[in-house]
């Protein structure tokens, strides 16, 4: 799986972070950094939820 | 199971999510997704924000849960409402919008999303008068805000007026914001943070009314004023009432479902027999609150999927665990994002930051010194942070260490 953001889209609403914490985290300058973009196979459903749950629908999955 | 029905009544954010879900759990029977709107599932949020101010299109609101519905294998059927219910038979009325023709459907499993419509003035037939939940809404506040109305009267200063202040006010436009009650919010937040946005509102040029109700609007066939218990008229070419949302759940009245503010449901969302609510209409049992219904779009999201997975568990036999999220939300007004995660309480404590700056983290606490809850402006970290530290029930010490500083 790889992980893509659409910063451009991204509010940093942090959403992400609580569904996925192993794989975003918004840092306190309030920017989204993704923490590993081929996330292994115990974390798909965990960055599939945090994928559904951004209300910018910012973050893009690729199998 | 693979020959089974399941119907999904309501064809919003929650209900896309659950018909989603029911398929990535491996269910391969009929899915009905009905709605009766004229659009796909779409994303309402950018409503009273971007899309409103024509900084978004309406591409960008599709939902991609619902992105191919033929690949999903849903069946959308648009502009048809669900118009009767019997929980017992499981079968629903469904109704035509374009012929009004009503036929029976009958589920073996039953999602209930039906959402909730904006509250509208009583008596009020005038152009120029909005409320804000659809599309269709946005799209003709869009059209009048292009036009350049003298001044905009917003009517409730909760988040939907708030935001509609802001988005009118960054277009340039005149704005009047009123509030019957003497802050805002105040079901929501404290006293002192519904002030802080009144002052965010007033910082950008927003007249703002507090403590006063509206006697009537005024106006022939279009609104011209809009009069206050005052006595005061303050002249208006638009108006938008943002007063709050009713659960849409009439058509159930006679179902066999219990209905009270929205459809009730256990702690598990479960309503009936093969029948679960989900989204703004639900009012479930949670283990935190009580019975509680949220207007939330992260509750959609969540409970949705919930929705989806409790109903097939009812099947398969799968333990089911309550449903017992952390609640939150965010609201975005002029640049500050405003995020609740929990419930407020009566005593405060801001860890970082100030009212001042605008930017902080403020906890909220209960009696027994147990933190219930974090607002915070301008602190998208913190506000999860914070969320993920209720889910665990965390003290308050903990609290104060990880989100102050």
């Amino acid at each position: 799986m790889k992980v893509t953001v659409d910063f451009d889209l991204c509010e940093s609403n942090a959403i992400c972070m609580a569904a996925a914490p192993e794989v975003f985290e918004v840092r306190d300058d309030d920017f989204l950094y993704v923490l590993n973009e081929n996330p292994g196979a115990e974390l798909h459903d965990k960055v599939r939820e945090a994928a559904e749950r951004c209300p910018k629908q910012a973050i893009t999955l690729e199998d | 199971m693979s020959d089974r029905r399941i119907v999904v009544a309501g064809a919003s954010l929650a209900g896309a999510q659950a018909a989603q879900t029911l398929r990535r759990q491996g269910f391969e029977g009929v899915i009905e997704l009905i709605g009766d709107e004229a659009h796909a599932p779409y994303n309402r949020p950018p409503l009273s924000k971007k899309y409103l101010a024509g900084e978004a299109d309406y591409d960008s609101l599709r939902l991609r849960s619902m992105a191919d519905p033929a690949e999903l294998n849903v069946d959308l059927q648009l502009g048809r409402r669900v118009s009767g219910l019997d929980v017992g038979n499981q079968t629903l009325q469904v109704t035509s919008l374009a012929d009004a023709a009503t036929v029976e459907v009958s589920y073996d499993g039953l999602i209930i999303a039906t959402g909730a419509r904006a509250r509208r003035l009583p008596g009020v037939d005038l152009d120029g008068v909005f409320e804000l939940r659809t599309v269709d809404d946005a799209d003709r506040l869009r059209a009048e805000f292009e036009a350049g109305p003298a001044r905009v009267v917003v009517i409730g200063a909760g988040f939907i007026g708030a935001e509609v202040a802001a988005t009118a006010r960054e277009a340039g436009l005149a704005v009047t914001l009123v509030e019957a009650e003497e802050a805002p919010l105040q079901r929501v937040l404290d006293r002192d943070a519904g002030m802080a946005i009144v002052d965010l509102h007033r910082g950008h040029g927003v007249d703002v009314r507090l403590g006063v109700g509206v006697q009537r609007l005024v106006g022939e066939q279009r609104i011209s004023g809009v009069e206050l218990a005052d006595g005061t008229v303050i002249d208006a070419d638009v108006v938008v009432v943002g007063i709050g949302v009713i659960p849409n759940t009439e058509w159930a009245d006679d179902s066999g479902l219990a209905i009270d503010n929205g459809v009730v449901c256990d702690a598990t969302c479960l309503a009936a027999p093969n029948a679960v609510a989900v989204g703004d209409v639900a009012r479930w049992d949670h283990p935190r609150y009580g019975l509680i219904r949220s207007e939330q779009w992260d509750n959609a999201v969540e409970q949705g999927s919930f929705g989806a997975k409790r109903l097939l568990a009812a099947w398969t036999g799968d333990p089911v665990e309550p449903f017992a999220p952390i609640p939150s939300f965010w609201s975005d007004q002029y640049d500050r994002k405003i995020q609740l995660s929990g419930v407020p309480s009566d005593n405060v404590e801001i860890v970082q930051g100030s009212l001042a700056e605008q930017r902080f983290v403020q906890l909220y606490i209960d009696g027994q010194g147990r933190p219930t809850g974090a607002l915070t402006w301008n602190r998208p970290r913190q506000s999860m942070q914070a969320r993920m530290l209720l889910d665990n029930d965390a003290e308050l010490d903990e609290m104060r260490e990880a989100l102050g500083g």
